[in-house]
């Protein structure tokens, strides 16, 4: 078996984020200290979330104009992934809040939008769950699919931007971007979040291929 | 199968005791800073546990996808 050209690219890149995220050279900050580090690691989990959830999202509108159960199972598979990136993400956040903002959870705009998009997301999965009927199932969930990612964008990129939050970036904070973040650490962070991402997508990538499996086991014996 | 039972939650028990109690008796011979082991070496050890959350999380994902492929296997 050859592997695809991506599924290289994202052993190479976890590496490389692995061996320079920890190795490189990093601005020195008060409180900050040596956890800037997790925005290699903690920071991709949420940019590699968006994009598996972005992926959802099309194979869902695919569905619904092509009536092709594999788009659906496609759909459910980055979705399912997705939500597990959600989870990681969530967990370090937490971890790395209580060593820098005192304790991991601070009703923070940006952990409650966030929190309140997996809620929606969850849901998600007790609905698929719910339905027995492969095509109705299938048409349901591309629709809250639809729902689900539309309401993500105001909760994540809008909502915490507007308010005051610890978060960077947000509210009267300079974003890591505007001069937290130098080209040393560019450097790392980049290929960083293509790396996890496409981990995500080989993750999801096998959940597809489980489940077509187990769908025509079902329906077609 | 009771014994066995018994014997699991006693090892458990061990377990647990050991890493409640070894790591206060560290606490007793240092400074009254609290949680030293995270926040020394420039807070170096949270960024281990970040890592070694998101290694955890992929492997139960792992172990679960892992099962329902042997369901698949032994329909």
């Amino acid at each position: 078996m050859r592997l695809r050209w991506w599924k290289l690219l994202s052993i190479v890149l976890v590496f490389y984020t692995l061996y320079f995220g920890l190795m490189g050279e990093v601005p020195s900050k008060d409180i900050l200290n040596e956890t800037i580090r997790n925005l290699y690691y903690h920071v991709p989990m949420w940019f590699c979330m968006i994009l598996l959830f972005t992926y959802a999202f099309v194979y869902a509108i695919r569905y619904l104009s092509s009536n092709n159960i594999q788009y659906d199972l496609k759909s459910a598979a980055f979705n399912k992934v997705g939500i597990v990136f959600s989870v990681l993400g969530m967990i370090t956040g937490m971890e790395w809040a209580t060593y820098t903002w005192g304790e991991p959870w601070s009703n923070d705009p940006k952990q409650l939008g966030t929190a309140l998009c997996m809620l929606i997301y969850f849901a998600y999965l007790v609905l698929r769950n719910g339905i027995k009927d492969d095509e109705k199932r299938a048409k349901i969930s591309a629709v809250y699919t639809i729902f689900a990612f539309s309401l993500m964008i105001p909760l994540i990129f809008v909502l915490p931007r507007m308010v005051d939050s610890l978060h960077p970036g947000n509210g009267g904070n300079p974003g890591f971007n505007a001069y937290d973040l130098d080209n040393r650490m560019r450097m790392i962070f980049y290929p960083a979040v293509i790396g996890w991402f496409l981990l995500g997508k080989w993750i999801s990538e096998l959940k597809y291929r489980t489940d077509l499996i187990d769908y025509k086991k079902l329906y077609h014996e | 199968m009771n014994n066995l039972k018994k014997r699991s939650f006693s090892l458990v028990f061990t377990i647990l005791s050991i890493f409640l109690i070894v790591p206060a008796c560290w606490a007793q011979n240092s400074t009254p800073e609290m949680a030293t082991l995270f926040r020394s070496n420039g807070k170096i050890y949270v960024v281990v546990l970040v890592l070694a959350t998101i290694f955890a999380g992929l492997f139960i994902f792992l172990i679960y996808l892992d099962k329902k492929i042997k369901n698949l296997e032994n329909k």
